[in-house]
This record gives structure tokens, sequence and C-alpha cells, in this order.
């Protein structure tokens, strides 16, 4: 039993192809990869949102001058 | 990899694709430290993240679908064919080919190398951006340059079998539109809906110059995207290949380094041409900018991406003197486009990579008139006017154009520019109170800690 689909390499090279874990569920995999891409999307444009909006507010009018001064 | 000989061009073909990686990773670090320097200490984590993000976002995106682009869409175009499916196959990203394989020792580094190139178009469009985009934004744009609409390109014009080469006669075999021209086109796009930095120009409309808050970064970093070029350069080379494998119309059994469209060409041929042509232009852009470091430097830039498109067959003499013709129409259009519609491309990306890429491919087109533009019969062969349309193509239809409906999209959505106020205090506001903060009371701690001992 070997998650590569093989559990020694006494084999011609010649003859081996793919050597990853799990071969048969790629499908699986590229859903679960897709998901994982979309959804870092969504939190990071809800999580951005959120603090531009409280930034709009959070300024200190000497800190910004004193900021602004600095370049 | 049957018999010896074939053993080592395989094993040879992987590592030195491998090393133009390596050397291309230069490419963005140069763009972060640029970008960097050229932003205003307000602003420098924000910029930084920005443009690091890029990497894994389109990392993932490119190999979820733009790599299968490249390789189902050379035809994808009306009355060309269509989509090929079968030629895609082994590139989706459920294919076996996409991992570890014993059998298939090129298409990683081959899909890296076409990677970095996405990073760097999505990466020119960052630069342009600096200070006023949300980078939600930015990021949905860096995705859809760099594994949709540049990938598109490279397939209809940067592909052996693309129908552009075909049928046009294109000719672009170290990416002056492919990758230059389309990004250049693409930053246009979104700057035109994003608007300028605040204060960019004056009441009357007169620009002001915003210079960088450190320029040894800035001069820095576009050395270090010169020393990521030569990767670059050398990525898009095929290093080694046999006539009989490229089965085309050279005879003989000469093995031969070919461009991408596999026709001949050698790596000492492209390291005249790249270094004649980095000085073209950095000659030009000192005479024109007047000695302007900037210029100078973002001139042996653009001196390169203009001769690019033919520096597989130019001489290195004519390498030199198109670089340098092609930056002194990009600097004076620069200053043309920016006082005539008021746009704030915050490190002349629209005119480096842009005008110099648009510029390169029409010039290509007729010094290299009449020459082939690929091994296999039946191909146009290269000419202005399949140059110039495919210029048209890459910087407006695959550049411009998808950049400006998608900020304008995100413009009327609420979710392009951040908001006036945080503009002003900076987008590392937050962080850079909170870093003061945490200085004053480990100070403070420090302090007490000597007074009691």
């Amino acid at each position: 039993m070997s998650t590569i689909g093989y559990d020694s390499w006494a084999v011609d090279l010649a003859e081996v192809g793919a050597v990853y874990p799990l071969q048969g569920t790629e499908w699986l995999m590229v859903i679960l990869g897709v998901a994982f891409w979309i959804g870092w999307h969504r939190i990071q444009f809800v999580r951005e949102g959120a603090h531009l909006e409280e930034a709009k507010h959070m300024g200190d009018e000497e800190k910004i001058k004193e900021l602004l001064k600095k370049y | 990899m049957d018999g010896n000989l074939n053993a080592l061009t395989t094993v040879f073909t992987e590592f030195y694709y491998w090393v133009t990686v390596v050397f291309m990773f230069l490419i963005h670090v140069g763009f972060c430290m640029y970008e960097v320097g050229a932003s205003r200490r307000r602003n420098h984590m924000h910029t930084l993240m920005k443009n690091v993000m890029i990497i894994p976002l389109v990392t993932v995106t490119f190999f979820f679908f733009g790599w299968w682009i490249y390789w189902a869409f050379p035809n994808a175009f009306p009355g060309m064919g269509g989509i090929g499916w079968e030629a895609g196959a082994p590139y989706a990203p459920w294919s076996e080919n996409m991992g570890t394989h014993l059998g298939d020792r090129i298409t990683g580094v081959f899909w890296a190398a076409f990677l970095l190139f996405s990073w760097t178009a999505a990466s020119i469009v960052s630069g342009s951006v600096i200070e006023r985009i949300r980078s939600s934004a930015l990021w949905v744009h860096a995705v859809m340059i760099g594994s949709v609409w540049w990938i598109i390109d490279a397939a209809w014009g940067w592909h052996w079998d693309g129908w552009m080469v075909k049928v046009l006669g294109y000719h672009d075999a170290y990416a002056s539109g492919v990758i230059h021209a389309i990004a250049g086109g693409y930053a246009l796009g979104v700057i035109m809906v994003l608007g300028p930095r605040i204060g960019k120009f004056a009441a009357d409309g007169t620009p002001r110059d915003i210079p960088p808050h450190n320029p040894w970064m800035l001069t820095i970093g576009l050395f270090l995207i010169y020393t990521g070029f030569w990767g670059f350069y050398a990525a898009c080379n095929v290093p080694v290949i046999a006539p009989e494998v490229i089965d085309g119309q050279i005879t003989g059994t000469t093995w031969t380094a070919t461009n991408i469209y596999l026709a001949p060409t050698t790596l000492s041929a492209i390291t005249f041409n790249f270094l004649m042509s980095l000085s073209g232009g950095l000659m030009a852009a000192y005479v024109v900018s007047k000695g302007d470091a900037f210029w100078t430097f973002s001139g042996g830039l653009a001196g390169v991406i203009t001769a690019s498109a033919g520096n597989d067959l130019y001489h290195p003499i004519q390498a030199m003197l198109v670089g340098a013709v092609g930056v002194v129409i990009v600097y004076k259009l620069h200053y043309w486009v920016e006082r005539k519609f008021k746009l704030d491309d915050a490190v002349g990306a629209v005119a480096v990579h842009g005008y110099s890429g648009v510029i390169g491919l029409i010039i290509a087109g007729f010094l290299l008139w009449g020459a082939p533009s690929s091994p296999y019969e039946g191909y146009a062969t290269i000419n202005p006017i399949g140059n110039t349309i495919g210029a048209a193509i890459m910087f407006g239809l695959l550049g411009f154009l998808p950049a400006y409906v998608l900020a304008r999209l995100q413009a009327a959505a609420g979710v392009l520019r951040i908001p006036r106020e945080v503009e002003l205090q900076g987008l590392d506001y937050a962080e850079h109170h909170a870093y003061e903060d945490a200085v004053h009371a480990i100070t403070e701690a420090d302090l007490a800690a000597l007074t009691t001992k």
C-alpha cells in the first residue's frame, strides 16, 4: 500500500509517470484549490472595505500633518 | 528519454529554464523596490504588499487556467479554427503532466518561465496605480492581465502555431508587444478611470512632479530589473533543438537554439543585442532628458523593450539605434499625454513599457520586412502591416480595452479607489502609528529598567 502508487523504486523509470499521492483525485484537488483562491479574494475584499471605512475616521490631524511633512 | 543524447538535452533544457526562472525573480524584486522607492513614506507597506501578493495570486490562477489557455488558444479567434481542446488537455490543472511526473521534465519549468512573465505583466500595471488604488481592485486586475489577457496574446502571437504568426507574419521574439505593449495598454486603461493622485495637477491643470521618496532604492530596483531581464531573454529561447524535432523547412542536421516560434537564433546574438539596445536607450535617454536619473535609467529599459521584437535577428548596431529612437519618441509622448489628458502614471509604465512596445513592433515590421516569421511552410513573412495590426491588438484590444471596462465596473461599484481621507493620511496610517506606539512603549520600558538598576 502506497499513496503514490509505488512502494519500491525497483522499477524501470521509463515506465514511471505520475508519482504524487492520491492520483485520480485531481478534479477534487482543483475544486479545493479554486475554492481556496476565490475564498481568499472574498475574505480580503470584505476586510479591506471595513478597514478603509474605519480608516476614514481614524486620522489625528496633527499626526497626519507630521506624516505629510516627512514625505 | 531514449538514448544518452536525448536524456542530456532534456535535463539541460530543464535546468536552463529553471535558471531563467531564478533570474527573473529579480524582476519582481526590482519592481517591489522601485514602487516602494517611488511611493511616499505613508504608503510603503501597502505599496509593497500590493505588489508582493501578485506573486501567489497570479501563480495559482496561472496553474488553474493560464497555462491551459496558452496551449488551447493559438487559433481561438473568429475564422481561425477555435479552441484546441486536444492541444490544451495536457496542460489543464487536472492533467497528470501538471504534477510530479517522471516522464515529463519540461512542463513544470516551462510553465514557471511563462509564469514569471505573467508576474511581470501584472507588476507593470501595479506601478502605475500606486498610492490610490484599493489592493482588492488591483489584485483582480493582476489575475486578469497575468492569467488571462497576456496569455491569450501569447497564444495568438507568441506560439509557433499562433494565428497572428501564421496570418499576419507577426514577429515579437522578446516580447515588445506580448508583455510590454499589453501591460502598458492595460495600465493606461486603469489609470484613465482611476484618476490622478491628490495634488498631481495644479488647479490650472499644470502637472506637478511627485518625486520618489528614495531615489537610490528606485535606482537599485531598476538595476535589478535589468538583471532579471537577462533571464527573461534566455527564457524566450528554446536552448537546443534538432531540425527533425522542429519538423519544419530547415534542412540538414545542425542543432540550434530557436526563438519561441522555433525559428533559429543564438544566445550569442541576443546577448549582443540586449547590451547594445540597453546602451542605445541609456544614451538617448540621457540626452533627451538632460541627464535626469529617473529617465536615463528607465530609458535603458525602454531601449531594450523597443528593440526586443526583432532582437533575435537585428545587427547589434541596429539594436542600439532602434533602442535610441524608441526612447526619444517615448519620452516626448509621455509628457504630451500627461499634459493633454491629465493622466497620472506614477512610474511611467505606460510610456516605458506600452509606447516602447508598440514602437518596437512597428519598427521590427519594417526592418525585418520579408524575413520568415516561422520555420514552417505557408506562414506569412514579417511585414509592417502585420506587426502594426499586432501592436494594436496587444496595446488596444487585449490591453487597454479589458482594463478600461473592468475599471469602470469597479468604479461604478465604488471599489476601485481608496477614500480621499485615507489617501491624505496614508494607507499605512494605522500600522505606522502602531509601530510608533510600540517603539515608544518599549523605549519607556527600557529607560525605566535602566533607572531601577
